[in-house]
């Protein structure tokens, strides 16, 4: 116990000349592992200046044995002489991954080669505080030796650190997959939930990547590898002890079909699919449309037995603009005849989504009428809008809710809607008005009037207003699913397909 | 300070840097409180023989790696663990010995033999799980173990422990690179693997090690390409750069000729509207009229299998392919990737992030591109700011003279935004706009002007900026504005704008000569009270109109100078004194004195408005060097056009491969003529019910005995159809038309030569380029259609038809040359009603004397000639076998093989109740599964009500066989018809497949019974290669019959076409006259069939069939030579 700690102490002062050693002498040094990190010109100025930063900024390497240092060193001088003749390393991915979490502590680190010291999210954090807010926070910020790629999701910084050149989207794709996993294994992806299943995360990480390459990112072959937590998974697993690690092998990664897993049984055999569409469209401040799209999604919920071979099409396969594929879909087949033709994976999956372009006329199925005034001479302002549904197809428009960013200069608004409820929030200056359902008879509406800063000129800027709403059985772009049929297995499958509209971002100018 | 406090917070948590942290966590705070005397207990759990408990510590210790902490100390506790029976125990072992295995590294080399027993275990999942943790241990001594694991590994058997080899490659790489030799070897081994799970793994470990050694790219290249759609996605990424760098050092600038050219923004903007209507054909056409390069097959090959990637769910992989379609497409081309690229903006905020720059750097140089787009990169009020910018930066660089009103209105908006730093941006934009279109620069002057009222600091200064950069342009032109901004300092409060306004009448004082003074006696008066960044331009001011003007402001200039000698900032202080020292002339500083107006009144240049994404196209799109805007580490440098292309046969592999590839362009070269196919069905199907009746009637007179007598009457019409929409699809492969027009011509005159020479005119056309035949069958295929459309046959489903068809046209150059004879033939075939008007006629003249004398090879047809619709089937019959036969044969040998197609019966309409269903066998491919026959089925339905749920149910088969059934109909008109193919995989033996056909009232048993020669696919073979394959088939598997050759069986024409109507077989040319070989693989277990006829003397002949299935050579024997006798 005592000697043990004893070792601990020992150890640390021979390696704080490492540490120390001046930026020019420890340049090489740092780089030995992965020699031409710093093979690159620029960076001995870069670094001389990180190290000026703070002594932990750079120290990036794990502290090994002198013994080791000889080895290396020869490794090193190895490289060195094949740099001579060849152009430097070809792409090296994805090194290491922290998770931060919003309040700035790094809350998790996995590291796929040799081990990248957390101070280097320093450079992360230095953008993070330029940045003020977290959606302003650039993807990719480089420092003297890594790079460093990150997304923002659910709250929480995924941080990757990479050395050498690599296709960013590569990076930000894949940490999004992570991010998709994580959902998919947990039901949520938050800071308390990766804690608490802190192991499977780091054995789903493990899978995911091998030496910074992915390796099986389909969430099919992961659950065969990585049973996700449930209740009675957890329940068992107290009491006998056991972890969620599969007891069997991957056998998907060897099919030939490697996004399903093989063995599937079900005694319901049914597959759900969702068309969802999404209106992204802008409206000027007199009503008329700048810009309207659709972003449709096909979503499918597929849980059949077996190796299903499915067949999916359209009514109308004319209006999907540009789409794209879960790579289960047969390109040719769609090309040729206008026909998705899969074999699923199990489970949730999102088999296409497509784009129904801005040249075809959509259709925008609510209104919003306003009246938005400041006036120059009091501090007093008048607010008012009302929302309506327009072309509908006659179904009802509900789930309504409108949110405004009211300028600065705004003190408070007192306002008084004819339905639902709202809130504002003299802090944010955010107002938000949960609507609900629409009712063409008596339609709803928002008035009151908003008080203004004493003292301070009207602002010059009126507030936008986003919308959101849905409305359920209608696919606005008119797309319909034709038939559903299924080949390969012998059982009738319940299939359902639900149709709906939602406000994607709908903007509103005023 | 070190880096020892960074370590012992690793250690224990004790540092100021990491306390908060564990403040939050109580779980680890819990741990380490107690720290060492956890790793105690950890050890001791480690230790006990329950897995229960082992495992319980491997998941703290586990737990404790993945927030940072050190655990190194439990090395030897948790390596004996390494054996363990526990998988899941096993795995987390595992997890920890890869973390620590560089630090306890004598340690480590006791788990190593646990692997090495691994690797050599039965089951492919553990071999590969050893490896992979293997490699992933950074110990440099077991360097020797390791190279010879790959080493193994790469030879396994199963092709997922050699991917794992492949990822293998790059580790050991990094411990030691004096392994590189060795690597490489295995990197080439690896490279020449076939399958898909490989492929991507490889690649990377290729880009890792060897970037440099592109010549080991040669002889894959052709297979990546092919291989390329069914990689995986992160694998595709890779592949797909390495390529772009590849095709850029061997294949030549599809744009070179036109870098000559200037660069025209309008012509960009066609060439992408041509793009979009995806009809580049008289693009490309037009392309080669004005310029004699021909694109590399190889790199249309490799444009041609990227693009569908373009529909990926991976945003990587979809900048991947836009990236290669920019840095390596023909500028007419590169439109396609806009679409795609503006789908990712709905992508996450970061995705969108990444591709805004590139578009941006892409809308520079390729405007057009992205025009039709211009509304997709508006700005919503919720965007982030950096989104909002760089979209901001793409409409200016798309704004041209016809669009920017629009951008411009919508500018005004943005320009009203909350989000200050947006809207600086936006002024600069509108300033660079002003600059690059001289049209509206009045009024985005004028506009800036206004904004200099904006009462928000920022918005002003950036406007005056905007101003002063926009007058400095053209300087003789803005008085006006200056006095108009002169009478603004009356208003204007921002110190930062009056600077800049003083700064500006400073400089321009001589265009204003008479407000400048006043300005600067209005200043004087406020001097006092003004900040101090205007004081010091009031200074500035003051000094310049001394200099021009100095009659009229030396006093005041006098005034202000004093004023300023006794300001309270030292700052202006000295600049007053300075000043005075300059520009007044005193005894003492005389020698400056001479050059003060040098200093003050230089030529300022106008500074340049342009994007910062200009010039950044040098930089890899995609790549993160391209992002930052600078060399990042290991960024390899897009080569250049060569000036000469390298030697383009360093790709050819054996021709097995080669002609794999030609039946990839195929196929993928039919994908876009889609969409009009689809559009003619409707049409079609209406016209079709008009002529029904006349069409069943005939149905109906083919009673049983007919039908088995092989007239092919019920064959579908839409078969035809798919021949020449193959053919017309070949088309828009040929970039390079053109030319081939004239020589087409000829090719014509050559067929009209009359019988004796068709073959000779076919090897001709053949020897010529593939893709003039493509072209000139796109016309003639284009010709052809509303022929069709005419007679209205029974085109139910072109949608079949073109799927069998377009896996059908294997080597499409082949079936082109092909296709061009079958043309004149199946026009004739067309032509025998009378009705049918004159023009067509005159046409039916020149093909009486064409290459195929029908008469000769038809089988004693009982013609029905009274019904068009019929003959034309049969043609159609003709036309199919075609395709079906050229589809194995590769450009440089062709041979006419025709077949007809025999019809069979599944129900007759009595037993069936008025439905009857026919069957034959098409003879294409069946692309959902290449080892099933294709089995074509037509439905007529001869009742009175419609027939509902046409679908096959309960399939008994015989073990092994299996059935892909057809898609159930859902309704079938009274008189109506419908065609569908499903495929039966026979096993390669002759025996039925029994099923039900079920409608919603009846259930009917049926079978397909598979003539011997169905259950074969032709295959292409060079006479020596047949040679070689039948010596290797003797014996047993040789099987001979003498025949005689009944008199009107004795015509090359006769023979070969009547064995081809026997048996799926394409010839294979011979030297010998008297011989004829045929060859043809089987369809279940692809084993070859060989088939030679010797004539000898008089009628006498020689049979031989060679197979390995016996079964099948006797069987083929028999109907071969039955065939021949009648």
């Amino acid at each position: 116990m005592r000697k043990s700690k004893d070792r601990l102490r020992n150890e640390s002062p021979n390696q704080n000349p490492r540490g120390v050693t001046d930026p020019g002498a420890s340049g090489p040094d740092q780089s030995l592992p992965r020699p031409f990190a710093g093979a690159g010109g620029g960076c001995s100025a870069e670094g001389g200046a990180a190290k000026a930063r703070g002594a932990s900024g750079t120290w990036c390497e794990p502290d090994r044995p002198g013994r080791i240092k000889l080895l290396q060193n020869r490794v090193l001088l190895g490289r060195q002489s094949v740099s001579s003749t060849c152009t430097p390393l070809g792409s090296t991915m994805i090194h290491s991954l922290f998770l931060i979490n919003s309040s700035g502590d790094i809350f998790l680190e996995k590291h796929w080669k040799s081990v990248v010291s957390r101070s280097v999210c320093d450079y992360f954090f230095e953008a993070q505080e330029r940045a003020t807010e977290a959606e302003n926070v650039p993807p990719v910020i480089p420092t003297p030796h890594h790079y460093l790629l990150n997304v923002y999701r659910h709250k929480i910084f995924f941080v990757a650190v990479i050395q050498t050149e690599v296709p960013p989207l590569f990076v930000i794709e894949f940490l999004h997959r992570v991010v998709d996993t994580f959902q998919d294994y947990f039901g949520v992806c938050s800071e308390v939930v990766i804690k608490d299943n802190v192991v499977v995360v780091y054995e789903v990480l493990e899978e995911m990547l091998d030496n910074g390459f992915p390796l099986a990112t389909e969430s099919n072959i992961l659950k065969e590898l990585i049973k996700p937590p449930t209740i009675l998974r957890t329940v068992v697993n107290t009491i006998t002890g056991s972890t969620n690690v599969g007891d069997q092998l991957p056998t998907g990664q060897l099919s030939v079909v490697p996004w399903r897993r093989t063995g599937v049984k079900y005694t319901n055999n049914e597959a759900y699919f969702d068309v969802i569409e999404e209106i992204d469209a802008i409206i000027d401040k007199s009503g008329s449309t700048i810009t309207a799209e659709i972003q449709g999604v096909i979503d499918a919920c597929v849980k059949l037995t077996g190796m299903p071979d499915l067949t999916l099409s359209f009514m109308n396969p004319r209006l999907l603009d540009d789409v794209s594929f879960h790579p289960c879909v047969r390109f040719k087949r769609w090309e040729s005849e206008r026909i998705l033709s899969f074999i699923p994976p199990d489970g949730n999956f999102r088999l296409l989504s497509y784009h129904v372009s801005a040249q075809n006329l959509v259709a925008i199925p609510v209104y919003v009428k306003h009246n938005i005034s400041f006036r120059d001479s009091s501090s007093l302002g008048r607010f008012e809008i009302t929302v309506g549904p327009k072309q509908t197809m006659g179904k009802t428009v509900e789930g309504v809710m409108v949110t405004s960013q009211m300028p600065k200069g705004v003190l408070n608004m007192s306002l008084t809607p004819s339905q639902g409820m709202h809130t504002f929030d003299p802090v944010t200056k955010l107002l938000s008005w949960d609507v609900g359902k629409i009712n063409p008879q008596k339609l709803p509406s928002l008035k009151g009037t908003m008080s203004l800063q004493a003292g301070t000129s009207k602002p010059d800027e009126n507030p936008t207003i986003n919308l959101q709403f849905k409305i359920q059985q209608l696919a606005i772009s008119g797309l319909k699913v034709n038939r559903l049929d299924m080949y390969g297995e012998k059982y009738k499958p319940f299939k359902g397909i639900k149709y709906m509209t939602k406000a994607g971002k709908f903007q509103v100018r005023t | 300070m070190s880096a020892s406090p960074a370590y012992s917070e690793e250690k224990g948590g004790s540092s100021s840097l990491g306390e908060p942290e564990y403040g939050h966590d109580p779980a680890s705070g819990g741990i380490f409180s107690s720290d060492y005397k956890r790793h105690d207990d950890l050890k001791e759990m480690l230790d006990s023989n329950k897995d229960s408990l082992k495992l319980e510590a491997m998941k703290r210790i586990v737990a404790m790696i993945a927030r940072g902490k050190n655990a190194s100390d439990l090395f030897p506790a948790v390596v004996k663990n390494v054996a363990c029976k526990n998988i899941e125990v096993k795995k987390l072992v595992y997890v920890y010995l890869v973390r620590y295995a560089e630090e306890q590294q004598d340690l480590a080399l006791l788990s190593i033999s646990t692997f090495q027993r691994g690797l050599k275990d039965p089951n492919q999942l553990i071999r590969a799980s050893a490896l992979r943790v293997l490699s992933s241990i950074r110990v440099p001594i077991i360097v020797p173990i390791m190279m010879l694991a790959i080493k193994e590994a790469a030879s396994d058997m199963s092709p997922y422990v050699r991917k794992t080899a492949a990822h293998a490659i790059p580790k050991l790489y990094s411990l030691d690179s004096d392994q590189k030799d060795q690597l490489i070897e295995v990197i080439e081994k690896l490279l020449a693997d076939k399958t898909t799970l490989v492929a991507g793994s490889v690649v990377m470990a290729f880009e890792e090690v060897c970037p440099e050694r592109i010549d080991l790219i040669h002889k894959n290249y052709r297979k990546l390409c092919n291989l390329l759609i069914d990689v995986e996605e992160w694998g595709q990424v890779v592949i797909i750069n390495m390529l772009t760098r590849y095709a850029r050092t061997q294949f030549l600038s599809p744009n070179q000729n036109e870098s000559l050219l200037e660069e025209n923004p309008e012509k960009a903007f066609y060439g992408s509207d041509e793009e979009d209507s995806k009809d580049d054909k008289p693009d490309a056409a037009s392309l080669v009229k004005r310029k004699p390069y021909v694109m590399d097959p190889d790199h249309r090959l490799l444009l041609r299998n990227t693009k569908p990637l373009l529909q990926s769910r991976n945003a990587a992989v979809v900048m991947a392919v836009a990236q290669l379609y920019f840095h390596l497409a023909p500028k007419a081309e590169v439109g396609v990737i806009a679409k795609a690229l503006v789908r990712l903006l709905r992508s996450h905020s970061e995705v969108q992030w990444v591709v805004l720059q590139n578009v941006a750097t892409m809308s520079i140089k390729r405007r057009g591109m992205f025009e039709p787009y211009l509304k997709s990169f508006y700005i919503r009020s919720t965007d982030p700011t950096q989104i909002k910018i760089l979209k901001l930066e793409v409409l200016t660089n798309l704004a041209n003279e016809t669009n920017i009103s629009t951008i411009l209105r919508e500018f005004q908006t943005y320009i009203r935004s909350m989000d200050k730093d947006f809207v600086a941006a936006t002024i600069q934009a509108i300033g660079r706009c002003a600059t690059n279109i001289g049209k509206v620069r009045d009024t985005c002057l004028n506009g800036l002007v206004q904004l200099l009222s904006n009462r928000d600091e920022l918005v002003v200064a950036e406007s005056v900026v905007v101003i002063k950069k926009l007058l400095q342009m053209q300087p003789s032109q803005h008085s006006e504005i200056i006095k108009h901004m002169a009478k603004l300092t009356d208003n204007i409060q921002v110190p930062m704008a009056r600077a800049s306004i003083l700064w500006l009448i400073g400089e321009y004082c001589e265009h204003v000569p008479k407000i400048a003074p006043d300005v600067l006696r209005k200043m004087a008066k406020s001097f006092t009270s003004e900040e101090d960044i205007v004081k010091l331009q009031v200074i500035n001011l003051a000094a310049k109109l001394y200099l021009t003007n100095s009659k009229q402001s030396k006093l005041l200039t006098q005034y202000v100078l004093n004023l300023a000698k006794y300001d309270q900032n030292y700052d202006i202080r000295d600049r007053a004194r300075f000043i005075r020292q300059l520009i007044v002339p005193t005894e003492k500083s005389g020698a400056l004195n001479k050059y003060a107006k040098k200093l003050f009144l230089a030529q300022k240049p106008a500074p340049i408005l342009e994007s910062s994404f200009k010039d950044r196209d040098h930089f890899q799109l995609g790549s993160l060097s391209h992002l930052l805007n600078a060399k990042a580490v290991g960024y390899q440098e897009l080569p250049d056009w060569p000036d000469e292309a390298p030697d383009p046969s360093v790709r050819n592999v054996e021709e097995e491969t080669a002609f794999l590839i030609e039946s990839h362009i195929g196929l993928l070269g039919e994908l876009r003529e889609v969409p009009e196919w689809t559009k003619c069905t409707s049409r079609e199907k209406r016209k079709e019910k008009v002529e029904k009746p006349f069409y069943s009637d005939s149905e109906g007179e083919s009673g049983p005995t007919e039908s088995a007598d092989s007239e092919p009457e019920s064959v579908s019409e839409s078969e035809s159809e798919s021949g020449s929409s193959s053919s017309e699809s070949g088309s828009d492969s040929g970039s390079r038309g053109e030319e081939s027009g004239d020589q087409s011509e000829e090719e014509k005159k050559k067929k009209k030569k009359g019988k004796e020479g068709p073959r000779k005119a076919c090897l001709e056309s053949a020897g010529s380029d593939p893709s003039e035949e493509e072209e000139e069958q796109g016309k003639k295929g284009k010709k052809k259609k509303p022929q069709h459309e005419g007679k209205g046959g029974s085109e139910t489903s072109w949608e079949e038809g073109s799927i069998s068809e377009s896996s059908s046209s294997e080597s499409d150059s082949g079936s082109e040359a092909e296709e061009s004879q079958s043309e004149p033939e199946s026009k004739r075939r067309t032509t025998p009603p009378s009705s049918k008007p004159a023009p067509k006629a005159s046409r039916k003249g020149t093909k009486e004397i064409s290459l195929l004398d029908l008469d000769d090879f038809t089988p004693a047809p009982p013609q029905p000639a009274s019904s068009p619709a019929i003959v034309s089937t049969s043609l159609v019959t003709d036309l199919e076998g075609l395709t079906l036969t050229d589809a194995s044969l590769t450009p440089t040998m062709l041979s006419p093989v025709f077949s007809t197609v025999k019809t069979y019966e599944l129900l007759h309409r009595m037993a069936g109740e008025g439905l009857s269903v026919e069957y034959y066998f098409n003879r294409q491919p069946f692309p959902p599964d290449p080892h099933m026959v294709a089995v074509q089925i037509q439905f007529s339905n001869n009742t009175e009500s419609e027939v509902k749920n046409l679908r096959v149910s309960e399939p008994k088969l015989v073990s092994g066989m299996r059935i892909q059934e057809f898609q159930e109909i859902e309704s079938l008109a009274p008189g109506d018809t419908a065609n569908v193919i499903m495929g039966i995989d026979f096993c390669d033996s002759t025996q039925a497949a029994n099923f039900q056909l079920c409608t919603h009232s009846r259930q009917f048993y049926v079978s397909i019974q598979p003539p011997v020669g169905e259950l074969m696919a032709p295959v292409f073979m060079s006479e020596n290669e047949f040679k070689k394959e039948q010596g290797k088939l003797t014996g047993m598997s040789e099987i001979t019959e003498k025949l005689t050759l009944p008199d009107k069986c004795q015509s090359d024409h006769t023979i070969v076409q009547r064995v081809t109507a026997a048996a799926n077989v394409s010839r294979v040319p011979c030297g010998a006259d008297n011989e004829y070989r045929f060859a043809a693989k089987t369809v279940t277990s692809g084993s070859l069939v060989l088939i030679t006829l010797e004539w000898k003397e008089g009628a006498r002949a020689h049979l031989t069939v060679n197979s390995e299935k016996m079964v099948i050579g006797t069987m083929l024997v028999q109907d071969v030579s039955q065939a021949l006798a009648q």
